[in-house]
């Protein structure tokens, strides 16, 4: 078990692309840290540069108080988790998961007892002198953990593990790993491209873009205090709306909705802003409320045009598209393309979770509440967060 | 999947049994040819009326025939060594490494095994007798192991192309040195591909008769190919059918063994270097 | 690029993190590259050294000799000739018949190859039944020595011994019918080979698109011609390629079965009567020559006129 410290890391390739820069982390001992991104923004660079299998171009890679930049993987004592799960093809479960502890030279005795624990733990019992070939893809994937957890390492390091897996089993896996991690204490470095995996599983989630850590916190500081846009965007599931606005003097902010009076916490977080200047305004679904429902909370409400309703039975998803441009960012349009979405229709369409009681209706007309004091605001040209003092 | 209905199946097993026959017919012939005595020889029948095991006794009785089969033996097994260890280096280099020139090699390689052997029979011929090679062993060896390594290095790198190679990886993570990566993983995934490479080019050698013919003179070096077209019967009017037939019978059990052995092999090595299309 | 904005006094700084971080990658970079070319063409040198000298150099030597008088009947009258040997074969029409017989045969057996060995390819890729035993059976032909294969037609031809001989004639006396039982020999020998690298490609075809074909309306027949064989056409074309060359190459089935008698003599078999027999290398060398050109003249139709790729032509390119 151990600490494990980014100082300044930096990685650069040979052509002079930048794939991770200025990277400091300091991971306490027993931390489980998400690793989170959109791909290429450098979570696997990084990851890769902590096991070792990728050099360090500038900065130290501190592990136990140790500076271990020119050791080799195996010498640093950290296992990983591939994401394709790396299984050797030609040894069984038991070989598999027994090779670490055949390589640190343990006799055959103490091997059999370890790989027999972890297989216990895993529930691989009976599949221990199958080959991989022959076992499913959640076996595989908890063969590729138990041969990670065997040697008891350092550090667990662990490539977008359940990746490979269908919907229904990676959500079962997920609360796996929690558990194992849990239980052991081990000092765990995670990374995914999934946000609900980065919401569910860390202690602590480091969100990256094109190389640089955009914002380091607990998952529910992330939610609610993103620092700018693109971790706005990228935190939360169905996404963040964002809208064009114009935020005028006295605290008060124009969009697409309407105006909207900001809460007194929000306008001291502006204070030093002076005049009007264009934002983007950021509301998550779930701060949409139907106004029926709400009562006279404060808050500011509109007319929707209702297009689709979905009823989930917790709550009521409803789709609408307002008038108007949508909030346009480099940060945005990178989102837009890692979730594949590139549909530009007209107007603006924005998602809203409202309570199962909501009578809204598909292509009718609704009136609409939203929380005022839970919006964001965003500088259209830097996308910083106006409202979260950095 | 349907289940398959009766019919059909029949029918598949007709189709089946023609292609049985198309593969085996002249094999068996021979066999029978092989097995006929002297008086029956003639009489033009596939099927022998008295077997009998005189040809065999003949050409095992026969120095030639015997020195003949043991080059062959000899010469095609250290010439696939041979060509397996240079292949393999070569393919694991086009397969995994970066380096100036790669697709020169594969375009001699390919020429190499395009190229007209006829047109190599006298500058061979000249340089062996030359040097001393002809009718050597090494005087075979070499045209061989030439002719061979294209094939092996198609076959060798497409089957190196498919091993997951991230692997190495995973085993530099368990703790494993360069070497115990190398030993402990590749080698056995590498295996059966070099193994199924070494029986192609055993076939190929073995099949060589060409070379055999035009570069060697005595029994020294001829192999059987070669020397069953110099066989003659006891006396000069006794046609030596039985004999070859028997010969031909001798050299073709090892080939129909490896073939009943490593039929899925043999199949993916063929298929496997040739269509990327 | 950094989450904070950079003030302009920094900039200068960064620049030069960036010029010395590039440096330290580039510098790692070439050294991990050097060690690699260097290995790299010590793991491919034996392999190159071995064919250039038993291909290169003789083909160099060949083409030496196919200028010069060199009869090894008469050493002493060796000397340059030019093109002599050349204007020699040319205008013979032994070379000529053999050019001719030769083409022939690859030509008919190409395609009878082509066509049987689809099927055959067929029947492997899509038997309900016994298909290991279709194809370990189908591998017979492909594996076995082409001169024994030979002699077993060669007796069954054979007036009196074979079964397939016609009571009181010899067929492989007269010349068609020689030039049948090459062909059938010929034939029988790689339609394995073909139908191997035929299903290859079938095995690429997705079985769903067949299926969308026939949901759309298209027959057996139509998904034949109008799926699989687009699909499939870069493994016909390589095929057919390897083949035609091969047959082009013909020598052990005629040596065995006709010894090139009654006009059946394929180039590679004057050439070998040339040089071995008549020991006029001269004049095989020439012929060696002409046959290499011819090869190259094929192997270049092939590539231009039907874009057949050749195998590992892009090594590594597509994973």
């Amino acid at each position: 078990m151990a600490e494990i410290v980014l100082e300044h890391v930096v990685k650069r390739y040979p052509d002079g692309a930048l794939a991770v820069d200025d990277f400091n982390l300091d991971i306490a001992d027993g931390e489980f840290i998400i690793l989170v991104g959109p791909s290429g923004c450098g979570k696997s660079t990084t990851l890769n540069m902590v096991a070792g299998l990728e050099d360090i171009t500038a900065g130290k890679l501190i592990i136990d108080g140790q500076v271990v930049n020119d050791k080799a993987p195996k010498d640093r004592d950290i296992a990983m988790v591939f994401q394709s799960y790396a299984l050797y093809p030609h040894m069984t479960v038991r070989e598999n998961m027994g090779f670490p502890l055949r390589l640190a030279g343990m006799d055959k005795q103490t091997i059999r007892q370890k790989v027999d624990e972890a297989a216990e733990l895993l529930e691989l019992t009976q599949h221990l002198d199958r080959k991989p070939a022959n076992l499913s893809g959640g076996q595989r994937q908890r063969v590729a953990m138990g041969r990670a957890i065997v040697r008891q390492p350092k550090a667990f390091l662990m490539d977008e593990p359940l990746s490979n897996l269908d919907a229904k089993l990676r959500v079962q896996m997920r609360t796996q790993i929690s558990r194992i991690q849990k239980s052991l204490g081990t000092t765990t470095l995670y990374v995914t491209h999934d946000q609900t995996e980065a919401m569910t599983l860390g202690d602590r989630v480091v969100v990256m873009r094109a190389g640089v850590v955009q914002q380091v916190g607990t998952p529910a500081h992330l939610y609610a205090h993103p620092s700018n846009l693109f971790v706005a965007g990228f935190i939360g599931s169905p996404s963040m709306n964002f809208l064009p606005g114009q935020l005028k003097g006295g605290g008060t902010v124009v969009t697409a909705l309407g105006e909207a009076q900001l809460p007194d916490r929000s306008r001291r977080a502006l204070d030093g802003a002076s005049g009007d200047r264009e934002v983007i305004v950021g509301i998550r679904p779930e701060h949409f409320e139907d106004a029926s429902v709400v009562g006279d909370k404060p808050g500011a409400t509109f007319d929707a045009p209702i297009d689709i309703v979905e009823a989930m039975g917790s709550d009521v998803y409803a789709y609408f598209t307002v008038k108007g441009e949508g909030a346009s960012s480099a940060e945005l349009d990178e989102l837009a393309k890692d979730t594949g979405n590139d549909l530009h229709g007209t107007g603006l369409s924005i998602t809203a979770r409202l309570d199962a009681a909501s009578g809204v209706r598909r292509n009718s007309t609704a009136k609409l509440w939203y929380d005022t004091a839970k919006l964001h605001l965003f500088d259209a040209s830097t996308g910083k967060n106006l409202l979260e003092a950095n | 999947m349907q289940p398959a209905t009766t019919n059909r199946k029949l029918m598949w097993w007709g189709i089946n049994i023609l292609v049985l026959l198309y593969a085996f017919v002249p094999v068996f012939w021979l066999l029978s040819l092989s097995l006929k005595n002297a008086e029956t020889l003639n009489d033009g029948n596939y099927f022998p009326t008295h077997p009998t095991g005189a040809s065999y006794q003949a050409i095992f009785q026969n120095d030639d025939f015997v020195r003949s089969l043991i080059n062959s033996i000899g010469i095609c097994l250290i010439s696939t060594l041979v060509a397996i260890v240079i292949g393999t280096m070569c393919a694991y280099a086009i397969a995994r490494l970066q380096f100036p020139g790669k697709a020169a090699i594969l375009a001699m390689a390919l020429l190499v095994s395009m190229f007209p052997q006829i047109a190599l029979v006298t500058p061979l011929f000249k340089i062996e007798t030359a040097i001393g090679l002809f009718d050597t062993w090494p005087g075979l060896i070499i045209p061989y192991i030439t002719f061979a390594l294209p094939l092996a290095i198609y076959t060798l790198s497409a089957f190196f192309r498919e091993i997951p190679w991230d692997l190495e990886k995973a085993a530099k993570m368990d703790g494993a040195t360069p070497y115990q990566a190398f030993r402990q993983v590749i080698t056995p995934l590498a295996m059966p591909g070099v193994f199924t490479t070494a029986i192609l080019v055993f076939i190929a050698c073995w099949n060589d008769f060409l070379f055999a013919l035009s570069l060697t003179s005595t029994s020294n070096a001829r192999t059987v190919p070669a020397a069953m077209s110099y066989f003659t019967g006891a006396t000069t009017f006794e046609k030596p059918t039985g004999p070859i037939a028997a010969a031909a019978i001798v050299i073709t059990i090892p080939i129909v063994l490896f073939v009943l052995v490593f039929q899925r092999r043999i199949v993916a090595g063929l298929t496997s270097g040739a269509v990327k299309g | 690029m950094t989450a904070t904005p950079t003030p302009a006094a920094a900039e200068s700084a960064d620049l030069q993190i960036e010029e010395e971080t590039t440096a330290i990658a580039r510098k790692r970079h070439n050294e991990a590259k050097a060690a690699e070319r260097k290995l790299g063409l010590l793991l491919v040198s034996p392999a190159v050294v071995i064919m250039l000298a038993v291909t290169a150099y003789p083909v160099l030597y060949a083409i030496w000799l196919s200028l010069n008088k060199a009869d090894l009947r008469r050493p002493n009258d060796n000397h340059f000739i030019w093109f002599s040997n050349y204007v020699t074969v040319l205008s013979s029409p032994i070379w000529w018949t053999a050019f001719g017989v030769t083409a022939l045969i690859t030509v008919v057996s190409a395609a009878f190859e082509l066509a049987l060995g689809m099927i055959l390819a067929i029947i492997m890729h899509r038997t309900i039944v016994g298909r290991g035993l279709v194809r370990t059976s189908a591998l017979v032909p492909y594996a076995i020595v082409t001169v024994v294969a030979a002699f077993s037609w060669r007796f069954a031809w054979t007036q009196d011994l074979g079964w397939l001989a016609p009571k009181g004639s010899a067929p492989l006396t007269s010349f068609w019918p020689s030039i049948g039982i090459i062909i059938l020999a010929e034939i029988w020998k790689t339609i394995p080979f073909m139908a191997l690298l035929l299903m290859a490609g079938l095995a690429l075809v997705p079985e769903d698109l067949l299926k969308a074909a026939s949901m759309d309306g298209a027959s057996a027949w139509k998904r034949f011609w109008m799926v699989t064989v687009p699909l499939i056409k870069p493994a016909i074309l390589v095929a057919l390629l390897f083949r035609t060359l091969d047959a082009f190459r013909i020598f052990d089935n005629i040596f065995i079965l006709t010894s090139g008698s009654n006009n059946t003599s394929s180039v590679s078999m004057v050439t070998y009567s040339n040089l071995i027999r008549g020991l006029n290398l001269g004049i095989g060398s020439a012929m060696s020559v002409l046959i290499f050109i011819t090869t190259g003249i094929i192997a270049f139709a092939f590539i231009k006129l039907f874009g057949a790729a050749a195998p590992g032509a892009d090594p590594g390119g597509r994973r």
